[in-house]
């Protein structure tokens, strides 16, 4: 119940703003505030009432939809899920609160704001695979309005790109889920039946191709290199919330899918293809923070530290699905995954709002244009440094804990593809350290002569953010627990 | 065998004739009572229909005339369609002095169609065809003074008598064979065994001359003509109402083929090269009526792959049906806002129309996006079934060419929604009058009424099988 008030109240709030003409631009913000803090706070119950040794899935729900089709509406979450869909509603009344420039539209603005944190919760706490599917697709639909309408640069183009791009992954998706569905009998998208099954056990082409277009599906989501060239220009041309939105919730949707799709149900089949996928996550992990250490444009240097961070989550769970390896240290490197799934919801999605404050003041991302801002606008260095910290891993921060976990994981596991891996944080603190130099420290142009430090509005949502990011750094074992008792369930199975 | 059993059939006959009769003598201002009666008698056809679904599925008419519930779910579309046509006309056609007939013709295709959709015997099915193609061709040329509908008729013509006469060929050859026309006797005749050559040779005379009904290649090139010459309510109807017979006609006469004909093989086939072919060429359309009338036969090759695997896979004949429930509910709506902004149909026209015509913007946008296959629309399902019927039937490639295909089509829907939203309006648009706007809502809703109560239509298709 509790679940479906988090996933109804965006929606219906969406739907209000959409079809009540009369709300002012205020107005329309106050009640996207509303609905998204709302449903915030059903997880946040949701989290405190969670019970991390009791059923793998709590909280279930299951009412029929198309039994013709053995479709139903199926809700329920474990520790994964659950501290993911948190912090992405956290993320989301962020950015309604985030001031951004609305063109005029601002119930439109809001209503797909709000509609975008609907379905992004639906993917993350259904346990029904087709309306898993539903809600991945619809996250395209309403991030393609969303850079569209209100994007800067090429914004057609960019949202065209993006969800033709992400649209052939989730539709290969679709294709593996059939192939899943088909192979129950008796036929249903129930997720606790395929997990519980593991109907494609014992291999063959047909598992293989599954298992292929799972991964391909999900890959272009995360996104994996090769497949991460849609990224950087639809993170480029959104608005800076959006761009929260898209690093900090949309590219987890593929993470958590590798999770929750090939590697609870179809653990063998991962397992004898886990060290190809640990070796996509290292090219990630080193291409993404090589080209992010050559960007001169902010914004795209933050995008590209995703596909970086996003590497480490994918390595973590490619050694979680290993064959070889003790059960504790694939458990932690599942745990580490998940944990930085959320953790780089909090870091990037700070950074990205940042970025966006930037363009709100200036409208320019070039590094080289900018400097000196330290003294200018203090409260925006402070918060920039922090999380330019915490993500490229300083201990007592929330990265630190995330990766060294999947560190520790992986060494024991793959110990090459591990070692191989952390020259990418090193070049990671590079890239950081040359971007807040750029940013706030040497002489300060004449033309910010008159930049403004962050407002209230501003400040307010980054210090929460914050507060979660050091939170996570100093006493991680508040997520922990959940995910650790979520992590043992998926790996001890075997 | 009693009349009876053809009472939807008689009505539409019946009212046809009356609306001819009644146009002929009544003045001008009078002519558009024609479309009410028209109404009445869809309407009545509808309830007629209805109360068949009860009953056992059977032959009537000395077995040329299949009474089953596949038939019947084809009829009650074919109905729903004629009635957004019949909708939509009234506004479109006000000036026109031959206002009256137009609504005699739409019966008789419509009659046309659901002979199609009911034969059980190919003379009955030429019969069904030819009406329905008689009745068309003028449709598309009602606009007789102005070119593009000229050249339209004329090329939906030309095509038209050539597969209609390699239907007829592939109907006599097949005589020949097996020497009954009744779909019982052929498939027993076909059982024991005939020339080789000779089947195949009838097989493919047939198929290519329902390729034309059906919009897939060869017999497609008419369809993005006609849809932007004809008048547009007659282009909704023509886009979507010869398909559903043809695609029942198709699926019924392909299912008493022996498996020596390898006739899955040639129909998937077809099925890929319309559905690369209609996307491909709608890539470039700057018109919208037209890229409606290439999507349109892309979506052909959609509803081609269920009728791939009716053997294959038990639930090919529910994904056919269903999928064409739902591309006919999504082109009806966009067709139906295209007529309300008064056949508008350049896209550069359509820039920023979002922003003064919301509503009927949303609609066109929900009805492409319906036609993708997004979900939750009704759109969606029907894919999904397709997809799920063509992997278990064993034609993954063809799955996966469905897919490559829908992301290219992606791309043109996207840009009609995008020209619709993503730009400054240039203007205030005029619309028709109010009865096609109802016409536009209630379609519309009947769309989001599907989308969302979706159990509703596949609980009575699921099972669903034509009379032995």
């Amino acid at each position: 119940m509790i679940l479906t008030l988090a996933l109804a109240v965006p929606l219906l709030g969406a739907l209000a703003l959409a079809g009540y003409p009369r709300w002012s631009a205020a107005q329309a913000r106050r009640i996207a505030m509303g609905a998204a803090g709302a449903s915030l706070a059903a997880l946040i119950v949701a989290w405190l009432g969670f019970d991390p040794r009791g059923p793998q899935f709590q909280y279930v729900v299951e009412l029929p939809w198309v039994p013709s089709l053995g479709v139903a509406y199926r809700l329920g979450v474990d520790g994964i899920a659950l501290a993911v869909a948190t912090m992405s509603a956290l993320l989301f009344s962020a950015a309604a609160i985030y001031p951004v420039d609305t063109r005029g539209e601002p119930r439109s603005y809001y209503a797909w704001l709000l509609f975008m944190q609907g379905v992004s919760l639906g993917v993350f706490l259904t346990l029904d695979l087709l309306l898993f599917y539903v809600f991945f697709d619809l996250s395209l639909v309403g991030m393609f309005f969303l850079i569209g309408r209100w994007g800067h640069g090429q914004p057609q183009l960019s949202a065209l790109k993006f969800f033709l791009y992400t649209f052939a992954g989730s539709l290969l998706l679709l294709l593996a889920i059939i192939g899943l569905y088909l192979s129950l009998e008796p036929r249903s998208f129930d997720m606790r039946q395929l997990i519980e099954q593991q109907p494609l056990a014992g291999g063959g082409l047909y598992a293989g191709l599954v298992f292929l277009a799972l991964m391909l599906g999900l890959a272009i989501k995360t996104p994996l290199v090769p497949l991460h060239t849609w990224l950087p220009q639809a993170h480029v041309d959104a608005p800076g919330p959006v761009s929260a939105i898209l690093a900090g919730v949309l590219l987890k949707m593929g993470v958590y899918g590798m999770i929750r799709l090939p590697l609870a149900m179809m653990a063998e089949t991962f397992a004898r293809y886990a060290p190809w996928i640990g070796a996509l996550a290292l090219l990630s992990i080193l291409y993404g923070a090589l080209v992010a250490l050559g960007q001169q444009d902010l914004k795209r240097r933050i995008a590209y530290t995703s596909i970086n961070h996003m590497g480490y989550s994918v390595l973590g769970i490619a050694a979680a699905a290993a064959w070889v390896g003790e059960p504790a240290a694939r458990q932690l490197a599942l745990a580490g995954a998940s944990l930085q799934m959320v953790v780089h919801g909090l870091i990037t999605g700070s950074l990205f709002l940042i970025s966006g404050s930037l363009w709100q003041r200036t409208g320019d991302y070039q590094l080289a244009h900018y400097g000196g801002l330290a003294y200018q606008a203090p409260l925006l260095t402070g918060f920039t440094v922090l999380a330019a910290f915490a993500s490229l891993g300083m201990p007592g921060l929330a990265g630190f804990v995330a990766e060294i976990q999947v560190f520790a994981g992986t060494l024991a596991v793959y110990p090459w593809l591990a070692v191989l891996a952390i020259v990418g944080i090193l070049i990671t603190a590079a890239l950081y350290l040359d971007m807040l130099r750029r940013l706030f420290f040497g002489h300060l142009p004449a033309s910010l002569a008159s930049f403004s430090d962050l407002g209230r509005a501003e400040w307010l949502v980054l210090g929460v953010l914050s507060l979660g990011i050091v939170a996570i750094g100093v006493y991680p074992s508040f997520v922990l627990e959940l995910l650790e008792a979520a992590s043992a369930a998926l790996v001890g199975g075997r | 065998m009693s009349v009876g059993d053809l009472i939807p059939e008689l009505i539409l006959l019946l009212a046809a004739v009356a609306i001819m009769l009644f146009a002929s003598f009544a003045a001008q201002r009078h002519q558009a009572w024609a479309a009410g009666l028209a109404l009445v008698a869809l309407a009545a056809a509808g309830v007629a229909s209805v109360a068949q679904w009860g009953q056992a599925p059977q032959l009537s008419f000395a077995g040329v005339w299949a009474l089953d519930r596949p038939a019947i779910v084809a009829k009650l579309l074919i109905l729903v369609s004629g009635a957004v046509c019949v909708g939509l006309s009234p506004d479109w056609l006000r000036g026109d002095r031959r206002h009256g007939e137009y609504y005699a013709l739409c019966l008789f295709m419509l009659l046309g169609a659901l002979m199609m959709a009911a034969a059980h015997d190919t003379m009955e099915l030429v019969v069904g065809v030819l009406l329905t193609s008689v009745a068309s061709y003028p449709l598309a040329a009602f606009h007789r003074g102005w070119a593009p509908a000229l050249e339209a008729a004329m090329k939906y013509y030309l095509i038209g008598a050539l597969a209609n006469a390699l239907l007829v060929l592939g109907v006599v050859l097949l005589f020949g064979l097996v020497g009954d026309t009744g779909y019982a006797a052929t498939a027993a005749a076909l059982a024991a065994g005939v020339d080789p050559w000779g089947l195949v040779l009838a097989v493919a005379c047939m198929v290519i001359g329902l390729s034309f009904k059906l919009a897939a290649f060869p017999g497609h090139a008419w369809l993005p003509d006609v849809a932007q010459a004809a008048p547009a309510p007659a282009a909704a109807l023509l886009t979507v109402v010869p398909k559903i017979g043809a695609a029942l006609a198709l699926a019924r006469f392909v299912a008493l083929l022996p498996d020596a004909v390898a006739w899955p093989a040639i129909v998937a086939l077809i099925a890929a090269a319309t559905m690369t072919l209609g996307n491909l060429a709608a890539l470039r359309q700057r018109d919208l009526r037209r890229l409606l009338g290439w999507s349109s036969v892309s979506q052909s090759g959609y509803a081609l792959m269920a009728i791939v695997v009716l053997d294959a896979a038990p639930r090919a004949l529910p994904a056919l049906l269903a999928f064409l429930v739902a591309y006919s509910l999504a082109n009806l709506a966009a067709f139906a806002v295209v007529t309300h902004w008064r056949g508008r149909t350049a896209l550069d026209d359509c820039r920023g129309l979002a922003h003064s015509r919301p509503l009927a913007s949303a609609v066109l946008i929900v009805a492409l996006l319906s036609l993708v296959g997004i979900p939750p629309l009704v759109g969606f399902v029907g894919k999904l079934l397709l997809f799920e019927v063509t992997i278990d039937g064993g034609y993954t490639w063809l799955a996966v060419l469905a897919v490559i295909n829908t992301v290219i089509s992606l791309y043109y829907y996207l840009r009609v929604a995008a020209t619709l939203l993503f730009h400054s309006p240039s203007g205030e648009i005029a619309v028709l009058g109010r009865a096609s706007g109802w016409t536009l809502a209630m379609t519309a809703a009947l769309l989001v009424v599907v989308s969302v109560a979706v159990q509703a239509l596949l609980a009575p298709l699921m099972g669903i099988a034509f009379v032995a």
